[in-house]
């Protein structure tokens, strides 16, 4: 089993025209996402690479094609519209790939969410993958095997560094979600965790932190009270400099808040397996499982 | 993004926040000028990108325009030092004139992201000049919050609220409701990621202002607000970074000894841990993106290598959808037009990483490859030993 996005995934990609949003397009479809329609205003009727109809608008694609999932391509300033318009539509998994979107318009996501049946994954996150099954982002699909270890991360590449680890010990992945570096994201460390809890495949999960926030800490304290499975954990940016924006608008320690160090020591006192470098990740996660 | 003092309180001016009559002056001269002009009592603030100025001898109060004179002789051209400036300090360029005011109660207001819930919130606390984060830790009781919900935005209900929750009473009630909501609108309107009005201060005749301003901008949202690029200082920053981002590279300069070259955020963070954890320290972020070509690799070697502290430089690239074998012809392309004399290691890892470990050891140049995350940090660190 996976979490979130399976063989049963039918895939509407935002911004499917795009420079981005084609190219990714096609990686997607070639792992084998059921990548099943496009929308971008104005080009309705026509038909990426000869295949995928695009429509104008979200409504349309999802009456016309069933669509359950979206990818959200497009760039910053239309993102949080897009994020709503797949909410409104009734999709019921949005992953926003998009870096870059100012924070007030994610409060606003965020408030129209609340009360509509959507997750959203991001933004400025990879994507969600359940190996050899369906990818729905930007991730490498080669690095990873399928299996039983669950994957959250707030970063991109030091997620696919995490993942090779994993892999190149055996290790395979039921599902991987980068949930995204910025301040607002629609699906924290704590959801992920409790979707894992219930997947009776996913028999651990690795978390990979950064500065800046306190979603690490609500984890912990979710995992200590809640969750039997072995969690192994590590957090970026022990050397990062307090009030400096590292990269992700997220990464930011304000005050004395949001260390890595701070981070790391209330996930240890939680149980969670701690890397102790992150070129140990797959390494400890093999130890927890033995 | 963040601005000076008297740039925030002009802002928030024209949103109809009260703030003290002010001017800018850049020479002593000018300042005696407009303390004259505002008569009586001034206060004479340095203007620079840190807080707990007043501590490090960068806010005095003069009593007539001769004595704002001195003060601003002192301060425009002294390396002002404080907790937020680190031991090198900042130097101080421009001074802002207050009018001085008959101040009854000194407050705390701000308005910050709380990202837990994904909200504003309004916070507000009757310990002003205190930093916030003091006040959260001893007496967080202290502390009120009214989260706003952005569908109707900051209520009436809210605003009162927090008016008598500080104690506030009369006139002063009036003053401060007109206060949050012009406060509230700015935040807004201006794409802020911050505000911090520390202290708001009560007058003996009722009025509510700002005494202190403190607002950064949402860099997201710069596209929206084309006329703020021109209240950036470039003297508040590191000039490698001013440099840097010419270039449109992702750099923040560190006080280590090993440049590092990552693509992507998360990763650069952890590249620079592993320095640090082999024995060394970062002299860097840098983060160039998940492409990694060779013209972003040219610039980024051109900034550290610009940074006399650097004695090494460790790249770390993870090809993941692009190929390690085209890196490695950037990587060279790039090294290969500069003169480096620092010891290279270069570390890729994803798709075709064998073939750009041979094209690399097969170039002229000298840098050795790293064929993990952990045997590139150790050979970095040992390279300078």
């Amino acid at each position: 089993m996976s979490i979130l996005v399976d063989e049963n995934t039918r895939l509407v990609v935002q911004g499917i025209t795009g420079s981005e949003g084609s190219f990714h397009t096609r990686q997607m479809i070639e792992y084998g996402t059921n990548v099943i329609a496009g929308v971008t205003p104005g080009k309705g009727g026509q038909k990426f690479d000869d295949k995928v109809p695009v429509f104008n608008t979200l409504d349309e694609a999802v009456r016309e094609t069933g669509a359950n999932a979206s990818a959200i391509f497009v760039p910053p300033p239309f993102a949080a519209d897009a994020i709503m318009e797949s909410a409104n539509a009734g999709i019921a998994l949005v992953v926003c790939i998009t870096e870059g979107i100012p924070t007030l318009d994610m409060v606003k996501v965020h408030a129209y969410l609340k009360d509509r049946n959507t997750r959203l994954i991001g933004p400025n996150c990879p994507g969600v993958i359940s190996p050899g099954k369906c990818k729905i982002g930007i991730m490498p699909g080669f690095i990873h095997q399928p299996g039983k270890v669950g994957l959250i991360s707030r970063s991109g590449t030091l997620t696919y560094e995490a993942v090779k680890q994993l892999s190149d010990l055996g290790i395979g992945q039921s599902t991987c979600i980068g949930i995204g570096g910025d301040p607002i994201i629609g699906t924290t460390f704590t959801d992920a965790l409790k979707i894992f809890k219930d997947d009776t495949d996913t028999e651990a999960v690795v978390m990979i932190g950064e500065i800046g926030g306190t979603a690490e800490q609500e984890a912990a304290a979710y995992i200590n009270e809640n969750l039997d499975k072995p969690v192994v954990a590590y957090v970026a940016g022990r050397t990062a400099p307090p009030g400096r924006r590292m990269g992700h608008a997220g990464a930011i320690i304000s005050g004395s808040e949001g260390t890595a160090t701070e981070k790391t020591e209330i996930l240890r006192n939680a149980g969670v397996h701690v890397a102790e470098t992150p070129a140990e990740i797959g390494a400890t996660m093999q130890k927890a499982l033995s | 993004m963040k601005i000076h003092e008297y740039q925030a309180k002009a802002i928030l001016k024209n949103f109809g926040v009260e703030v003290p009559r002010g001017y800018l002056a850049e020479t002593a001269i000018e300042a005696k000028k407009f303390a004259a002009e505002l008569g009586g009592t001034v206060v004479v603030k340095a203007q620079i990108h840190a807080g707990g100025r007043g501590k490090g001898g960068g806010v005095k109060i003069a009593k007539n325009a001769d004595e704002a004179e001195a003060f601003a002789t002192e301060m425009i051209g002294m390396n002002l030092v404080t907790h937020q400036t680190g031991p090198k300090g900042k130097k101080v360029r421009k001074v802002l004139i207050e009018e001085g005011l008959d101040i009854l109660r000194e407050l705390y207001l701000g308005i910050v992201l709380d990202r837990t819930n994904g909200q504003l919130v309004f916070m507000a606390s009757t310990e002003g000049g205190v930093e916030i984060e003091k006040v959260a830790s001893e007496t967080p009781e202290k502390i009120l919050k009214e989260h706003i919900d952005l569908t109707v935005g900051l209520q009436p209900f809210q605003a009162r609220k927090l008016a008598f929750g500080l104690g506030l009473q009369g006139e002063q009630v009036k003053h401060a409701l007109k206060f949050f909501n012009a406060l509230y609108k700015a935040f807004m309107e201006s794409d802020c990621s911050m505000a911090e009005i520390n202290p708001l201060v009560v007058t003996k005749d009722g009025n509510v202002l700002a005494l202190d301003a403190k607002i950064t901008f949402d860099d997201n949202a710069m596209y929206r607000h084309k006329d703020f690029a021109e209240l950036r200082d470039v003297y508040e920053e590191e000039p490698l970074e001013v440099e840097a981002s010419k270039y449109g590279l992702n750099y923040i300069k560190l006080d280590g000894v090993v440049g590092c070259m990552v693509n992507g955020a998360g990763l650069a963070m952890a590249t620079m841990d592993m320095i640090k954890i082999a024995g060394s320290e970062p002299a860097n972020f840098l983060d160039v993106g998940g492409g990694a070509s060779a013209e972003t690799v040219e610039n980024g070697f051109k900034i550290l290598l610009s940074d006399k502290n650097v004695k090494a430089v460790l790249i770390n690239i993870f090809g993941g959808i692009v190929r390690c074998d085209r890196v490695a012809k950037g990587v060279i392309k790039a090294a290969s037009k500069m003169d480096i004399n620092v010891p290279v290691v270069v570390r890729l890892e994803g798709t075709n990483a064998e073939e750009a470990a041979k094209l690399l050891e097969e170039s002229d140049l000298s840098f050795e490859v790293g064929r993990n995350f952990q045997e590139a940090a150790e050979k970095i660190v040992a390279a300078i030993a």
